[in-house]
């Protein structure tokens, strides 16, 4: 059985980032109507997408959604992408846009048990095995976490302090307003920071959601 | 007028990535306040955390891919993703008779009225 990162034994599998000239070779082909390109493009660049989109959605069967949303969205305006800015980092924005307004439009069902069964691929294991441990403990209590915030606070930390988005263009998917959305970003940190690291005044506390 | 820890909480997360974002004031405080620098400390290592989630890729089930192309296609775009689906399917549906047959055993029927099957138990 597969489970989540840290507890597996498992080591991580390797995953490589698509390298930027083969990408922009794709986007020019499917730019011309090369379909084949396209389905490469997606076939590259699926589990990233769906991983941001995981993140933003909490769950994984509103992450599938939102991921087939955003390729169709791409795919319709493919003709509208420069090349000034990733191909990635576009994705992101639409996958952003979607994401937003699916969660918007339908109630979200919590704790799919199938997020119980992701598998994680780190793209950087640098770090050793003590220091691995410590992070790997904080990271599992803070994934917990985001998948706990509403999902208006949580699609701002997820764009801004995880994908580093600038505030304008996480306002501008979002539909809101940039100063909203520090707002949300302040809030945001704050209920992770009181969730990863508990005082004991909130732990006497029940808890009641 | 003294600045309360309360009234830093906001700004304490903002001071995570904006050190500007403490006042004179604020920052008096912050110097002098045990619980506030602590949560400044908390706030930096939640920062981390997150950033080293940007490294992080989620392998979805299997199937997603198909499940794009197929939505694309239904949605009425070009038929040459038509052609290059069918292939794909082809193997994709013949792999989920395989998981479910060998997962449900004899007597039970899949319809596969969709191209998603997530919620099948699938192999891998
Ligand atoms: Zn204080």
């Amino acid at each position: 059985m597969v489970t989540d990162a840290g507890t597996s034994s498992r080591p991580p599998r390797s995953y490589r980032r698509p390298d930027p000239e083969a990408m922009a070779d794709l986007v020019a082909r499917a730019q011309a109507g090369d379909d084949r390109a396209f389905e490469d493009l997606v076939t590259a660049t699926h589990a990233e997408t769906y991983t941001l989109a995981r993140r933003l959605t909490g769950n994984d069967d509103d992450a599938r959604d939102v991921v087939q949303e955003a390729y169709l969205r791409a795919y319709r305006s493919l003709g509208r992408f420069r090349g000034e800015a990733r191909f990635t980092t576009w994705l992101y924005r639409i996958t952003a846009n979607c994401a937003s307004t699916y969660v918007g439009r339908r109630r979200r069902h919590r704790h799919d048990e199938l997020d119980d069964e992701l598998v994680v691929v780190d793209a950087s294991p640098e770090l050793d095995p003590a220091a691995r441990a410590d992070a790997s403990d904080l990271r599992d209590r803070l994934v917990a976490a985001l998948d706990e915030l509403p999902p208006k606070l949580r699609a701002v930390v997820v764009l801004r302090d995880v994908y580093d988005l600038p505030h304008e263009a996480i306002a501008a998917e979002l539909g809101i307003s940039e100063s909203a959305a520090k707002v949300r970003l302040h809030r945001a940190r704050r209920k992770l920071k009181d969730r990863v690291f508990p005082t004991r005044d909130e732990d006497d506390h029940p808890g009641g959601g | 007028m003294a600045v309360d820890c309360n009234e830093l909480v906001d700004i304490l997360a903002e001071a995570a990535t904006d050190p500007a974002a403490l006042d004179r004031s604020a920052r008096r405080h912050v110097e002098g306040c045990l619980r506030c620098q602590a949560d400044m400390v908390q706030h930096r290592r939640v920062l981390r955390a997150l950033r080293s989630l940007r490294t992080e890729v989620l392998e979805p089930a299997p199937g997603l891919v198909t499940e794009v192309l197929t939505h694309i296609e239904e949605a009425g775009e070009r038929h040459a993703i038509r052609s290059l689906l069918t292939g794909r399917r082809v193997a994709y549906i013949g792999g989920l008779a395989a998981a479910t047959a060998a997962a449900a055993g004899a007597g039970a029927i899949v319809i596969a009225s969709r191209s998603r099957a997530r919620r099948l138990p699938l192999a891998g």
